[in-house]
């Protein structure tokens, strides 16, 4: 409070009359004061900034880096007396039978074994906080009276969980990579058609792979985000979009509703393996990217008319 | 107004100055016609629930007054101040905020304000000066080439500077306050609205508070000061107005609010039985007696006779004189009623 203090040093000094202030007298440089137009990315830098330093999305990054470490751990010493994995114990995530022989195959499998629940859940809970734990913190008041802009915070929020939903991935992807590498060959791929690819072009697609993977989940961030509009409860909107993604995935599971099932938005999540088909079957994995457009716009104009007319009471 | 309710004895209520403004870079008036940076008419606001929380406010806010915003806890300021912010729709009537419609022109009118809002909050994983330059980044008009001078000069200006580097969830609730303070100072602004700033402060803290507000003001800043505390408003404030359930019970300048009420003649003397007696003697009227003093209304002529009269009478004077009307008084002369809040 120094230059407080020395700055006031009557402290009850006469505040009035003020008077008019002359163009001299006016104490503020008066700032240019004209939005830069590339203010939009320095706020989506410093909610991207805000959002990787949490604890809570390291830690939900390091379990996803855990999954392919137990994924290939298990391989290895299952497959240690020189029995195949997945063999004849029963069903594993797909490729799973594929890791002894190519330690990239680690990838496929990781991301297929993440995909159905575990990188949803970390975008459900990334998302669904999104608004409301700002509201629930009381910080969405300030951010708004910046001015933030409502539609302009809400893109803001939208894109960082789609940074989230990418790195995700990628860190599934990079770890899988990492521990295959460490534990088991890497070689020429034979894809699902039964012909062989060099590795770099299984890099390749691995790459792909992983980038359709984080596409298919834009669906569950717009969901997400939209939950987080509805409630001031960061908790509360965690928590619903967690358990819709659970109802969706088993609603999707029963035969008497398969009329309805191509329209839910985990329906064409594992076409991703055709990517590893030689040629790409593209059929269902552009039915699984339509189908995630539809989504992010359906729910991103419904987060949008909510939170752009709501009142901000928290 | 001989009689000046406040603590300081020099200030006089600060005369609207609409043309103040011109010493602003823009061009559009950044002041009501009636030279107000804050016009309310009939701002209602019903929540959901059907509960109403402000019935027709008319609030006028002059440019360059300390504006205090009296009233106790759920009677409609914050509530006020939220749709002055653009945080929520009013059910009906307009505010204009800097001349201008609110919420309409929420993106040109907030870069001017700055606010504290509620108390402060706060990213608790974040360090204090973290903290500021993520409010910085949302605001459109700030330059990020010299947001971090702004912070630090902003953390300066609250003390906090020794601290900025401590992670926020570490701070005590002065220290938040003030980071949240901070955060309304982060750019030049033409009006602070403070919600209770000086909550959760020691003494001294408040002392500090209160003084930065002064100088904020002699800068030409208008502040829009809500608070609960009596004392306060008379210690900072130029203008007052007073709510008490969703309704205005009244506003003007605190000098004219206290000049409402007459102050009361005190007498503090052991004798206090003869002393009343002298000074019905002498027709003053409504004389309470208390333990070693009495009290009354003060007289028409000259005081002075009132003590000769008092010590002729043997009365042993230890103290004479004629308390100022507070604005607590003046509270209760105008609405009638008690002013049931914290002093």
């Amino acid at each position: 409070m120094s230059s407080a203090e020395t700055g006031s040093t009557g402290t009850v000094g006469p505040v009035g009359p003020v008077g008019p202030v002359g163009p001299t007298g006016g104490v503020h440089p008066a700032p240019a004061r004209t939005p830069s137009p590339w203010w939009s990315l320095g706020l989506l830098r410093s909610e991207l900034v805000t959002t990787f330093r949490r604890w809570r999305t390291l830690a939900l990054l390091g379990v996803l880096a855990a999954v392919p470490v137990l994924v290939g751990v298990a391989v290895k010493i299952e497959t240690g007396d020189g029995s195949s994995a997945g063999g004849a114990g029963g069903e594993g995530p797909a490729f799973i039978a594929q890791i002894t022989n190519n330690g990239l195959f680690l990838v496929f499998t990781a991301l297929a074994a993440t995909l159905p629940f575990f990188l949803p859940m970390a975008i459900g809970v990334i998302a669904g906080d999104a608004i409301a734990g700002e509201a629930n913190a009381g910080t969405l008041r300030y951010l708004l009276v910046a001015p933030a802009g409502r539609a302009r915070l809400l893109l803001v929020k939208y894109a960082t969980t789609a940074v989230f939903c990418l790195v995700a991935t990628l860190v599934v992807a990079a770890s899988a990579l990492a521990v295959g590498a460490l534990l088991f060959p890497l070689g020429d791929v034979t894809t699902i058609s039964g012909t062989r690819i060099g590795l770099a072009e299984g890099l390749g697609r691995a790459l792909l792979i992983a980038l359709v993977v984080a596409a298919s989940l834009l669906g569950v961030a717009a969901l997400g985000l939209f939950v987080s509009t509805m409630t001031n409860s960061g908790i509360a909107a965690m928590a619903t979009t967690v358990g819709l993604l659970i109802t969706v995935q088993i609603l999707d599971q029963l035969p008497q509703l398969d009329a309805l099932q191509p329209y839910f938005f985990s329906h064409y999540w594992l076409s991703f393996a055709d990517l590893l088909r030689d040629p790409v079957h593209w059929d269902d994995l552009l039915r699984n990217l339509g189908l995630q457009v539809v989504y992010a716009a359906v729910f991103g104009s419904a987060a949008w008319a909510r939170f752009t007319s709501r009142d901000v009471t928290a | 107004m001989e009689e000046l309710p406040a603590a300081d004895p020099v200030r006089a209520p600060v005369p609207v100055a609409p043309d103040r403004t011109d010493a602003s870079g823009t061009s559009t008036g950044e002041t009501g016609p009636d030279g107000t940076v804050i016009a309310t008419t009939a701002l209602t606001k019903r929540y959901r629930g059907g509960q109403l929380a402000v019935d027709r406010l008319d609030l006028a806010v002059p440019a360059g007054s300390v504006f205090g915003f009296l009233g106790p806890n759920g009677s409609g300021k914050t509530t006020t101040i939220r749709m002055l912010m653009g945080l929520i729709e009013p059910t009906s009537g307009t505010a204009r905020v800097l001349g201008r419609p609110m919420p309409g022109a929420s993106r040109a009118v907030l870069p001017h304000v700055g606010a504290l809002i509620e108390g402060p909050a706060l990213y608790g994983f974040l360090s204090g000066r973290d903290n500021l330059t993520r409010y910085d980044a949302a605001d459109p008009t700030a330059d990020p080439r010299t947001r971090r001078t702004r912070v630090a000069a902003a953390l300066d200006r609250v003390g906090l500077s020794a601290a900025a580097g401590k992670k926020a969830k570490a701070y005590s609730l002065g220290m938040k306050q003030r980071l949240g303070l901070a955060a309304a100072l982060l750019q030049p602004r033409r009006l602070l609205v403070l919600d209770e700033p000086t909550n959760g402060l020691d003494p001294q803290g408040m002392r500090e508070i209160r003084a930065l507000i002064r100088e904020l003001a002699s800068d030409g800043t208008t502040v829009f000061l809500s608070s609960h505390l009596l004392d306060e408003i008379e210690q900072v404030c130029t203008h007052a107005a007073v709510m008490a359930q969703g309704r205005l019970i009244v506003q003007g300048p605190v000098a004219d609010l206290a000049a409402g009420a007459r102050g009361r003649l005190v007498v503090t003397t052991p004798d206090a039985g003869d002393a009343a007696r002298v000074l019905k003697e002498r027709g003053i009227g409504d004389i309470v007696v208390e333990e070693g003093r009495v009290t009354g209304e003060p007289p028409d002529g000259e005081p002075a006779d009132l003590t000769a009269a008092l010590v002729a009478a043997g009365v042993r004077v230890r103290g004479f004189g004629v308390e100022r009307a507070s604005l607590e008084d003046a509270f209760v002369a105008l609405t009638g009623e008690g002013f049931d809040v914290e002093r």
